[in-house]
């Protein structure tokens, strides 16, 4: 019953809509039920020229329209187009309405996905989040949108029948409605069980999908291997297991339609059985009949449908669950928390920084200082917490002791995105988004101005490259798209940074794919245009940051060693080991 | 113009559904006559009150009663056993179709040559062996079923009416053509907005996947607002397509309710007339009231399937274009009677491979693209070791595919033992190879049944030996089900490194004859990088081997290194003649040489 609470605070800014939405659900079907009633009347009254019974209905029938045909056939019609009006706004509204509160939770789901801490990303399953954003949400669309309005225009349904109905004849409506509650247990009872049956013939289904996948994806190994035939009688198997599983299933459905049709036509056999009888005998009218008639047939559909939408009910509530839990984890930002926005010159002083990810130490009491417009080199194996210092810069994780300044400002009063609006970091990963080439280089602009982009193109290495594709800087990224090399990537991941005027400029392993002329030649643009940046430089080759003002040699989360090129090179350590091997491969090269 | 060629396709494709439903005729023909039943009785069951009405109640007399009783039931009877074998057997025909249909063209991708995975991605023939395929299982089945109930209902009603009164229901056939109308128009409209609201929510998806995955760019770049800004553009337009879609269904029901309260006007206006000049009886008057009524639900189900099938018209073509897609490289007639094709091997007929391999003026390049070799000469003699050395693009790949016949040269050709390739079938040359992939591939299944999967009548004991040889053997009996471990989906229960060495011993089991070693460029832990390195010379040893190398160990050992740029052969020789030239394998070796060992600190 909770989650009934939470589709509550769903509605809210809709009440009027869902209002007049439920006054439309009552007005069609009430309207849809009076022409049966109008009928008898006609029969009963009008033509047969029966007398009028004390019936609060005929009574005021027989003022309104009297004993002419004319005016009962007008009414017939007005009331249809009644119920047509409010069909039409009960469809319109209750759209309104579903799609409103689906189109909020989506963006709501977009946005914290947007805002969420850091680390979220680094927990969850990427499949298993979409399916929650996507199926989940349409569960809940089609829970808003058919069958909560279902489920009540039917439960409205048949209570007005059974009113009308016993109002017509106690005893022949006592009859007929007592095999509505065996109609509705048998198809709540059959759902319930037939789900058991639409997994396995789902789960059939995805194993059927991953030999085809296994397939197609490995056709090299198939057609190496000669496997082909093999291949096929996998794919004969699951073929058939699936074939034979959902066949199962439609023979339960083949069994559930006569099972339920029977009741129907039990009903509709009393109806006639009994009305025969008693309207011989003169108890019931033929019109009264008649009416039953037609109030079974409209009850039929509904008592039906109503175990088959009760049964998928649960659903909603699990994926309520399954979007809150996203919607519940820790934002990165805090909307009350007024954080300063001081002007950044480039200045970063790390004091002792003492961090840990999961209770495991990943820095262990880091210091160093870096001026306005200096250059550092950071080199250490993978692990060694290189990554994590400069997630701590930008504030994608906070320090947990010690204390990190920029421009003499402690780093935890700056405004988070103030903060990272003035660092340009170029990740590891890189990520370029399903845009075209220029869009993706001027993701942060406003405006795409040529000039920029190009330039910043330029500096990246890649304007040349971007122009020898068929499209230029048109070309679209991704699915769609070209594939672009890993190098490729890189540049267009820095260009895209530096578009921008840091005062301070990290790379974080961000030319890894990139040989070692271009990365040269890219380090090189860099320190003409943004001399003034103060420059961190994560990387594993020496040549990349043996230029650097400092060098830094992180390993185990501390700092083992500190200082120029020309001082560390005589200095046992990693720094040294390395330089040594690049002279081995010159001189292996040369035996 | 458009139109004729629509038409042409739409008779092609009618062929084509017959032909695939063919097997079931009997079945077809079960369903036809119980549907066409069905819609007949149904259409009967409302003169069952016309009777109960004007024979009984104004008759004022039960007389016969247990008759009508039985007459009810046995309709009734006759209707639940007939929904039960239409159903059933509906059933039947659309998985038997939907199975049918799947092993046809999965069985069409297994003989189809690389260059159509190429040019299809993997996702397109995905969505054509599953969501295609079901849809035509769908509408095959009960599209067309519904269509004759739709029919067969509405002509049993009007056959009724005109035999009671020709008169009241030509009132009621000026209504038909309008309502067929108006049901055809709006459930084209609806079926093309829900298309259109199908195609944004992709995009929906699209963005989700996107924000999941760029979150942490996102973040770096301070793009969130922006993202957020562009995604609340997406929902709003989905909104609004969403909310227009549910009008134009909310349009429809009340035109029809509205023009059937007109017929229903019409019906009792004109049928009181006769009653009073006793022409029609009250019960006919009923029965006209109830078809009037009734009259809707055939015409809607008409127009809906009429619609769908439109849909699934463009569902067929895709489906029957990859069944009948055109074979790039394919065995002669001559060639599949002596040597057999790939689901009947004729092995008995098969020269052995010694492991010569010949490339003769060979000219390639792939679909309409530029030229990758040209005039390529290339002699191999069994037992060699060749390293193939270059950069991407190269065409160290292409050498391979053609060595491997899974592409066959434009011009000039490939000779295996002094014969020309084509002059043998696929699978024999197949049979022959053992293949190792950068990243291996595995199939679900246990690690045995990978281990033996170029070789499915190989014993226990080989694949042990197999596994043993490649030094895997230990770490799968370290396994709690030991060779019955299930490797996962993609094998991704292994770590790469095991992933690796299986394929090794999958490719050993088969004791082929030309070898192709495509290296990872990754390198793992140094452990298993060990490992590695002794399976690859036990695979070597003694066979013809072609290897896309990146690991130096391995170019060193080899007995002949190409080195490949533009699709000619730079450099070629050993190591140390190579080394001794100091041209581009020099270069190439000192860089790698520098790397390997940075890395190697590393990590």
């Amino acid at each position: 019953m909770n989650y009934l609470n939470k589709i509550y605070t769903y509605t809210k800014g809709y009440g009027r809509v869902y209002f007049f939405s439920s006054l439309a659900v009552f007005g069609a079907t009430i309207f849809s039920l009076l022409s049966p009633l109008i009928i008898k009347y006609i029969i009963d009254i009008i033509i047969q020229n029966s007398s009028i019974s004390d019936s609060y209905f005929e009574r005021s029938m027989n003022f309104l329209v009297g004993k002419s045909l004319l005016n009962t056939g007008v009414l017939l019609f007005t009331f249809a187009v009644f119920q047509g009006t409010c069909l039409y706004f009960k469809g319109k509204l209750s759209s309104i309405a579903s799609e409103s509160m689906v189109k909020s939770i989506k963006d709501k789901l977009y946005t914290q996905l947007q805002n969420v801490k850091y680390n979220y990303f680094n927990k969850i399953e990427t499949g298993d989040l979409l399916q929650r954003c996507t199926s989940d949400v349409e569960t809940i669309r089609k829970f808003l949108a058919i069958q909560l309005v279902e489920v009540v225009n039917i439960i409205l349904m048949i209570t007005i029948i059974f009113f009308i109905l016993i109002n017509l004849n106690l005893k022949l409506s006592m009859i007929v409605l007592s095999i509505v509650p065996l109609m509705f247990v048998f198809s709540l009872y059959f759902f319930i069980v037939v789900k058991k049956h639409f997994k396995i013939s789902d789960e059939a289904e995805a194993s059927l999908s991953t030999v085809l996948q296994e397939n197609i994806h490995g056709v090299r190994v198939v057609k190496a291997f000669a496997s082909e035939d093999l291949e096929i009688k996998k794919f004969q198997s699951s073929n058939k297991h699936y074939s034979d599983v959902t066949y199962k299933l439609i023979q339960l459905f083949a069994c559930y339609w006569p099972i339920s049709s029977f009741f129907s036509f039990l009903q509709m056999g009393l109806v006639l059985f009994l009305g025969i009888k008693w309207a011989v005998a003169g108890s019931v009218t033929i019109g009264t009949v008649i009416a039953f008639g037609m109030y079974v047939r409209h009850l039929d559909f509904p008592v039906r449908n109503l175990g088959r939408v009760l049964s998928d009910f649960g659903k909603a509530a699990i994926s309520f669950e399954r979007i809150e839990e996203i919607l519940n984890n820790e934002t990165d930002f805090d909307e009350n928390e007024e954080l300063k926005k001081p002007k950044i010159r480039g200045k970063i002083v790390f004091k002792d920084v003492k961090f840990s990810y999961i209770d495991k130490p990943v820095l262990d009491g880091v210091s160093f200082n870096l001026d306005i417009g200096e250059t550092l080199g950071i080199l250490g194996p993978t692990g060694s917490g290189k990554s994590s210092l400069i997630h701590l810069i930008v504030r994608l994780y906070d320090y947990d002791s010690g204390s990190i300044k920029i421009d003499d400002i402690e780093l935890k009063e700056i405004d988070k995105k103030w903060l990272r609006k003035n660092i340009g970091l170029v990740l590891q990963e890189t990520f370029l988004f399903a845009k075209n080439v220029k869009e993706n280089i001027g993701i942060t602009k406003k405006t795409l101005d040529d000039q920029d982009i190009f330039a910043a193109a330029k500096t990246a290495s890649i304007h040349e490259g971007i122009l020898s594709f068929k499209e230029g800087y048109k070309t679209q990224i991704g699915e769609k798209g070209v594939s672009l090399s890993g190098g490729q990537k890189q540049r267009i991941a820095i260009a895209r940074t530096i578009i921008n005027d840091h005062k301070i400029l990290i790379f974080d392993d961000s030319l890894s794919a990139v040989d070692i002329e271009t990365d040269a030649l890219i380090r090189q643009e860099l320190k003409k245009k943004h001399s003034s940046s103060t420059t961190i430089i994560i990387s594993h080759r020496i040549s990349s940051i043996m230029n650097s003002d400092k060098i830094m040699i992180l390993e185990d989360g501390k700092i083992s060693d500190y200082g120029t090129h020309d001082q560390l090179k005589n200095r046992d350590g990693l720094y040294k080991r390395i330089l040594k091997i690049q002279e081995d491969g010159m001189k292996e090269g040369i035996l | 113009m458009i139109e004729s060629i629509n038409k042409k396709s739409s008779i092609n494709i009618m062929k084509n559904v017959l032909l695939f439903l063919k097997p079931f005729k009997g079945k077809i023909a079960v369903i036809f006559i119980s549907i066409i039943i069905i819609s007949g009785l149904e259409a009967y069951l409302p003169v069952m009150q016309k009777i109960a009405i004007d024979d009984f109640i104004l008759r004022g007399s039960t007389q016969g009663i247990n008759l009508f009783l039985m007459k009810y039931m046995g309709i009734s009877m006759s209707l639940l056993i007939l929904i039960y074998v239409f159903i059933s057997f509906g059933g039947k025909v659309e998985m038997a179709l939907v199975y049918s249909l799947r092993e046809k063209a999965f069985e069409k991708l297994q003989y189809q040559s690389f260059s159509y995975f190429d040019t299809n991605a993997d996702g397109w023939i995905m969505a054509r062996m599953t969501s295609d395929i079901t849809k035509i299982g769908e509408i095959v089945a009960w599209g067309f079923v519904d269509m004759i109930w739709s029919i067969g209902f509405l002509s049993g009603i009007l056959i009724m009416m005109f035999k009671l009164n020709y008169k009241l229901a030509l009132v009621l056939i000026f209504l038909l053509p309008i309502l067929i109308a108006i049901s055809i128009y709006f459930q084209t409209k609806i079926l093309r907005t829900q298309r259109d609201v199908r195609k944004i929510n992709s995009l929906i998806s699209g963005a989700y996947n996107e924000g999941i995955l760029g979150a942490k760019t996102s973040k770096v770049l301070v793009n969130e607002e922006k993202n957020t800004h562009a995604f609340e553009n997406l929902t709003s337009r989905m909104n609004r397509i969403s909310v227009r879609a549910a009008m134009i269904t909310a349009l429809y029901l009340p035109m029809i309710i509205g023009l059937n309260s007109i017929g229903l006007v019409a019906v009792l206006g004109i049928g009181n007339n006769f009653i009073l000049n006793e022409i029609i009886s009250i019960g006919t008057l009923v029965l006209f009231i109830n078809y009037t009524i009734m009259f809707f639900d055939p015409i809607k189900e008409f127009s809906r399937v009429f619609s769908e099938m439109q849909s699934a018209h463009a569902s067929f073509e895709r489906v029957l274009e990859l069944i009948h897609s055109d074979l790039e490289i394919k065995d002669s007639k001559e060639i599949v009677e002596k040597y057999g094709d790939i689901c009947e091997k004729k092995i008995h007929n098969w020269e052995k491979i010694d492991g010569h391999v010949e490339f003769k003026n060979v000219n390639f390049g792939y679909h309409n693209g530029e030229p990758i070799l040209e005039n390529f000469n290339l002699k191999i003699s069994s037992g060699e070791t060749i390293a193939l050395v270059g950069e991407t693009g190269s065409g160290k790949s292409t050498i391979v595919n053609l060595a491997c016949r899974f592409y066959e040269p434009t011009d000039g050709s490939v000779l295996i033992d002094g014969i020309d390739y084509r002059e043998r079938s696929q699978s024999w040359l197949h049979n022959n190879l053992g293949y190792v992939l950068q990243t291996p591939h595995l199939f679900s299944g246990s690690i045995k049944d990978n281990i033996s999967y170029g070789k499915r009548e190989a014993t226990f004991e080989e694949i042990i030996g197999a596994a043993k040889l490649v030094k895997a053997h230990d770490f799968i009996v370290n396994f709690t089900h030991g060779y019955d471990t299930e490797v996962g989906e993609g094998g991704n229960n292994l770590s790469t490194g095991q992933k690796q060495l299986i394929s090794f011993a999958r490719a050993i089991l088969k004791n082929p004859s030309i070898f192709i070693l495509d290296e990872a460029t990754s390198s793992i832990d140094a452990e298993s990088e060990k490992v590695i390195q002794d399976a690859t010379d036990i695979l070597l040893h003694g066979r013809t081997s072609f290897i896309i190398a990146h690991r130096l160990s391995t170019i060193i050992n080899a007995d002949r290194i190409l080195v490949i740029k533009d699709g000619k052969i730079l450099e070629e020789g050993n190591h140390g003649f190579l080394m001794g030239k100091k041209g581009a394998y020099f270069t190439l070796y000192t860089r790698q040489f520098t790397q390997d060992e940075e890395s190697k600190l590393m990590s």
